[in-house]
């Protein structure tokens, strides 16, 4: 059997592939948005921005100053790390104590302005960026070739979502993290710093979209509107999910990528709405989300 | 002559936004002593606590112990002065089991309780390790509030309205753990509605009445002032 449905089965596997390659990326961004919504109760759209940051960061790292692939990919989460401290402790942090939409307004100002700068400083086309030579090439499966850089992303992202779903689960850190989204006042009178913890876990958050952003360049070209398309429908994903689900986001995230996959497979025309038909059914259905603790 | 306070409020002030609660708390408490803090709905009581801890935005005054000021620690540092705080809603997290909420707060100090001992205090928590917090009874999640605390080497605690809504039974056992952590030596904030339970266990009252402390009882004459007292609860 070579082909199923009148689909050749290494271009189906081709489509998968590339729908787990997407679905990582939504994965690491849609973790990110979650664990931020979780503990700060901020809607962040600047997120898209955030990745978008990384891969310029990556790209001016390597054109600029020659610095290769592998030290790109911890000094870019660092530098995105740092944006997004200035972020929380500048203008995020004053506005806790209100109603989400006023957070949600400014990062959503804060990647308006990203892009816009971006834009006009670097222009809207894209600039590519080499595989590094370690990774270029690919394995011939027999069925299909696998280029290995996508496994890499594909490894690399899921390694990361996993890590940090245990050490927010399953460690005393994750255990304080928890525990301040139910009770931040009373944290900090158990002697824990609070606010800090916060402006930490934003800056993880944005360092890991700045991560994507990186791991992304090689595949796609860096272009200051990278975030803006992306971001749309790592929000859908996460709405799916439910907001708030880290393991839900990391499930919801890969799942969405398969089916984009496939939808372009079968019915491509369909491929960009895809996930909005799942979401919108999701919202009918189950408006919660999917993977929502029941209160 | 009297012994030095251990802890020294005066003057405390604070507000929840535009709105001035505190008008001027002065009260103090002796090392190893039970004081109380009693008033009618709306006094001041719990905003009290929250302020010394830091928990309340705008405050002024002090709360001295020894040479420091609790009011100017950051409200993060406050536990590692050796306060522990038993809020009036009692906090027990709801992610987490027994086990782990009595292992929560780090332990800043030395010489605080082992989980047996807090077993021992409280034996209604023992085998009750894996049950998530709030499935408890709101008696035995007072107790889980106050066992939680007592881990972290706290010597002075600030406990709000451990018999709120609490059955009788269980208010006899919260009280004599409460004695028995007054014989180890530990300084005990008691903000209470119970006079009869204040009574059995506390030095001194301080009356609240709008943000102020307008009158101080040592429990010894608290039978002489009944009348007076009445009429500051609104009873
Ligand atoms: N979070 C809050 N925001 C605004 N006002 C508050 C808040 N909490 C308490 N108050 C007001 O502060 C006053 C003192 O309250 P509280 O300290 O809780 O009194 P008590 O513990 O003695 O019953 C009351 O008038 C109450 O309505
Ligand atoms: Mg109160």
């Amino acid at each position: 059997m070579t082909d199923f449905l009148g689909v050749p089965i290494p271009v189906l596997l081709g489509q998968l592939l590339l729908g787990l390659i997407n679905g990582s990326f939504y994965a690491l961004l849609s973790l990110g948005l979650a664990i931020i919504f979780g503990m700060l109760n901020v809607i962040n759209f600047a997120h898209g921005a955030f990745y978008m940051l990384g891969g310029f960061v990556a790209w001016y790292l390597l054109s600029r100053l020659g610095l290769g692939y592998w030290w790109t990919l911890i000094a870019t989460p660092l530098v995105v790390g740092l944006a997004g401290i200035g972020v929380e402790r500048l203008l995020l942090k004053r506005l806790y104590r209100m109603d989400h939409l006023y957070s949600l307004l400014l990062t959503f100002g804060v990647a308006l302005m990203l892009e816009g700068l971006f834009r006009h400083v670097f222009g809207s086309a894209g600039k590519p960026y080499p595989v590094p030579t370690l990774l270029s090439g690919g394995l011939n499966l027999g069925f299909m070739f696998l280029p290995m850089y996508r496994a890499w992303v594909i490894v690399v992202s899921l390694a990361i979502c996993l890590i940090t779903w245990l050490v927010i689960e399953r460690t005393k850190l994750g255990g304080y993290l928890r525990a301040a989204t139910e009770n931040p006042s009373l944290v900090q009178a158990f002697g824990i710093n609070v606010p800090l913890m916060l402006t930490l876990t934003y800056a993880f958050c944005v360092g890991l979209a700045g991560f994507a952003g990186a791991l992304a360049a090689p595949l796609y070209q860096v272009s200051p509107g990278m975030g803006s398309s992306i971001i749309i429908v790592v929000f859908a994903v996460v709405v799916i999910g439910g907001m708030g689900s880290i393991g839900g986001a990391i499930v919801t995230a890969l799942a969405l990528g398969v089916i984009e996959g496939l939808t372009k497979t079968f019915y491509p025309a369909a491929s960009s709405i895809a996930v909005f038909v799942v979401m919108v059914l999701v919202i009918l259905i189950r408006p919660a989300g999917l993977f929502a603790r029941e209160a | 002559m009297s012994e030095p306070a251990l802890l020294d409020v005066k003057d405390l002030e604070a507000w929840y936004g535009e709105s001035h609660v505190l008008h001027g708390v002065n009260f103090n408490v002796r090392r190893g002593e039970v004081v109380t803090l009693i008033g009618r709905n709306g006094a001041g009581k719990t905003t009290t606590l929250r302020t010394l801890i830091g928990i309340v935005g705008k405050r002024s005054g002090s709360g001295l112990l020894g040479n420091v000021d609790l009011l100017k620690v950051p409200p993060h540092k406050v536990a590692r002065h050796g306060i522990g705080y038993v809020p009036e809603e009692r906090g027990i997290f709801s992610k987490l089991n027994v086990l782990e909420n009595l292992l929560f707060p780090p332990a800043w100090k030395t010489g605080g309780m082992s989980i047996d001992e807090i077993y021992e205090l409280f034996p209604n928590l023992r085998e009750r390790g894996a049950t998530p917090g709030t499935r408890l009874s709101g008696g035995e999640q007072q107790m889980l509030a106050i066992g939680r605390v007592l881990r972290t080497g706290a010597d002075i605690i600030l406990l709000d309205e451990p018999t709120e809504g609490i059955a009788p039974v269980i208010i006899e056992e919260i009280g004599a753990a409460l004695r028995i952590l007054k014989e180890r030596g530990i300084t005990i904030i008691l903000v209470e509605q119970n006079l009869r339970f204040a009574a059995s266990i506390a030095d001194r009252h301080f009356v609240l009445d709008q943000g102020k402390v307008v009158d101080e009882i040592p429990n010894s004459e608290l039978d002489a002032n009944m009348d007076r007292l009445n009429r500051y609860l609104g009873v």
